[in-house]
């Protein structure tokens, strides 16, 4: 049975479902309850599940954060919600010294199985301090797991993978991705961490990409087939840490041209990350420097027309595929 | 009041304390351990009445001077002192070193190395215990230091809000490093800071074993049964300086220590528990005797096998599953770990 839904909604069903599968699984953050969530992904949960299971916290990142972390070292498996990834800083500590090192520094005796669940990304005018992605910077951590799903059934299958994983998983959502629609096959139950998907099959060059600048890749490659003839392919990462640069390096044998595009910054991004692996794993293959786009290298600015030159948008992505192109 | 049998064993807890650390810090000086390695001289009354106060099944969660906090909780020396020299047999296996000795099966969820960093941490131990309506406390030990991080507010105001099943001891030895708390904190008795969060706050005096045991046990017992939170700020003093690497003369003075040491915990529970001069020595020797054995055993351990250098970053079965499409173009050498 496959159902048409948003990607909010698929996060919703991962949650209810898992929720209903294993007690153990708790939601924290600011206003996940009784306001139904800031961005309404976990809309109806605390009515279904109640208060003590869908734990509404006051303004405290830093602490309940470290309190997910405790709760997971005791036997529960929470899911917090932080409200934007721009509060993640505020818990940075608990993420990277204490989330990511638990299992390590004790020499496996305890461990953390914890889901942090946080959208980013710019676009809606949310101008510099409520715009940003730090992506590479979660996926820099060991110890971390780092998934950023792109369609409604990965967002679906990756939080349940996120939520039965014994390992911290640090969940990226996108605020553009929210209202996308796709199918999402009811059966089809878990994605697995550390696989990346074709999202587009093609010979003439790579785009590699994760969350929203899949959408924008896809739309890209659309139109370059189009207007100049050209058969793009499109990999969706779905998962940072671990990383299936096999899949990367499949796509790039075969098409000899690899254009990496992130929403953040791509100076000591993801795609340098990809760009340099690209490079070490394929030299032989290349028939182009691998390309690359972010966003502009500022604070995300407010004026509508500035914000959209900001951000990775499809004519950036196109002039930097015909670049790599060499058309 | 705790029984005398039960004192006696927290008393010689004490000596094992007072005969371990003077050791580490000589194993330090042969290069034997490495790292930071904070000791806990003079602290002995603080650290061993409030984890003795404890029940078998509640939880630790603690700082980083924490050799004494794990002694007490029952940890055997061997793994402690075999932890310290980065050995196989140590309690984390050589991962972790002086300041994360944790024991899980004793309910031991670590030694921490962030100052405030293991509060919500904490916090969050308890708040699970309290979900699973499990009658159980967790003891938070910190330090001075620690109470002007946003992560004590933090703590506090969570565990207070949602009523949770925590003690924050705050081990006051009066510097946070080499900042007196008078020069740290705007209100000084920290204790009174629990008030801010309509929490009860109690001071007792750390030196001494009786007082801590009873004010503790009564704290974890309001945790655990009322689901009252409370600080207990346990003052007390270090004879040492902040790690082993600090000689701790230039922030306060030898008259000071001295002062302090007039004062000493260990004789002060010799008294209270009435024995005599002959039967403590005997005691000291004792707890010398297994510090020894400690030593022997942490320099019989091995050293941990070079190839398990890249196990339990992660620790879900299928982990090596997820890892394994990573090592195409990886940095030299990370597609073997």
């Amino acid at each position: 049975m496959s159902e048409t839904m948003t990607v909010r909604e698929a996060l919703r069903m991962a949650l209810r479902e898992e929720m209903a599968r294993d007690d153990r699984v708790t939601i924290l953050g600011e206003e996940v309850g009784l306001f139904e969530g800031s961005y309404r992904v976990t809309a109806g949960l605390m009515e279904e599940f109640g208060a003590e299971r869908v734990r509404d916290t006051p303004i405290s990142e830093e602490g309940f954060t470290g309190a997910a972390i405790g709760a997971a070292m005791a036997g529960g498996r929470p899911v917090v919600e932080i409200m934007t990834v721009n509060f993640s800083l505020l818990a940075f500590d608990q993420i990277v010294n204490n989330a990511a090192k638990i299992r390590y520094m004790f020499g496996g005796e305890a461990g953390c199985p914890l889901v942090v669940r946080m959208p980013g990304g710019g676009g809606s005018q949310l101008t510099a301090q409520h715009s940003q992605s730090f992506d590479a910077w979660f996926a820099h951590v060991p110890g971390l797991k780092v998934l950023a799903p792109a369609t409604p059934a990965d967002a679906r299958g990756l939080l349940k993978a996120a939520i039965r994983d014994d390992d911290p998983v640090m969940f990226l959502e996108s605020f553009p991705l929210y209202n996308i629609k796709g199918e999402v096959d009811e059966d089809d139950d878990v994605t697995p961490i550390g696989r990346a998907r074709v999202a587009r099959e093609g010979t003439d060059i790579t785009f590699v990409a994760h969350s929203y600048a899949v959408v924008r890749a896809l739309r890209v490659a659309d139109a370059l087939a189009e207007e100049h003839d050209v058969s793009a392919e499109v990999i969706d990462l779905r998962s940072l840490r671990p990383l299936d640069f096999e899949a990367v390096a499949e796509s790039v044998r075969k098409t000899n041209r690899a254009l990496c595009v992130e929403e953040g910054w791509a100076t000591y991004g993801v795609s340098a990350e990809l760009a340099a692996r690209i490079g070490f794993a394929c030299f032989d293959y290349l028939d182009a420097p691998v390309g690359r786009v972010g966003a502009a290298e500022v604070p995300l600015p407010y004026a509508k027309n500035l914000e959209q030159a900001a951000l990775p948008n499809d004519e950036k992505i196109a002039a930097a595929a015909r670049q790599v192109l060499d058309i | 009041m705790a029984d005398e049998t039960e004192l006696r064993r927290l008393f010689e807890l004490m000596l094992l304390v007072r005969a371990f650390e003077p050791e580490a810090e000589r194993q330090y000086k042969k290069a034997k351990i490495g790292g930071y390695c904070h000791l806990a001289t003079g602290q002995e009354a603080t650290h061993v009445g409030a984890v003795g106060a404890m029940r078998d099944d509640d939880v630790l969660v603690a700082a980083y001077r924490v050799h004494g906090l794990a002694l007490a909780r029952g940890v055997e020396p061997g793994a402690v002192m075999a932890e310290l020299f980065g050995r196989v047999d140590g309690c984390a296996h050589g991962r972790g070193g002086s300041m994360h000795l944790l024991d899980v099966e004793r309910g031991f969820l670590g030694g921490w190395g962030i100052v405030g960093g293991h509060l919500p941490v904490a916090t969050g131990v308890a708040l699970e215990l309290a979900r699973r309506e499990e009658p159980r406390a967790v003891l938070c030990e910190l330090g001075d230091g620690a109470v002007n991080t946003g992560a004590w507010h933090e703590s506090l105001n969570l565990a207070a809000l949602w009523k949770l099943p925590v003690v924050f001891l705050v081990v006051n030895n009066r510097y946070g490093m080499g900042t007196s708390v008078e020069r740290a904190s705007a209100e000084p008795d920290l204790h009174k800071r629990a008030c801010a969060y309509r929490m009860r706050g109690e001071k007792v005096d750390g030196d001494d074993l009786v007082a801590v045991v009873e004010c503790t046990r009564e704290l974890l017992a309001r945790a655990r049964d009322e689901y009252e939170p409370s600080v207990l700020e346990a003052v007390t003093y270090r004879y040492r300086g902040h790690s082993v690497a600090d000689a701790g003369w230039s922030y306060r003075s030898k008259e000071e220590v001295e002062e302090h040491q007039r004062r000493d915990p260990i004789e002060r529970a010799a008294e209270q528990l009435g024995l005599g001069e002959d039967e403590v020595a005997e005691l000291r020797e004792q707890a010398k005797q297994r510090v020894k054995e400690a030593v022997e055993f942490a320099d019989a351990s091995a050293e941990p096998d070079v190839a398990s250098l890249g196990e339990h970053v992660y620790g879900d079965p299928d982990s090596g599953e997820q890892v394994a499409r990573m090592a195409a173009g990886a940095p030299f050498g990370e597609g073997e770990l």
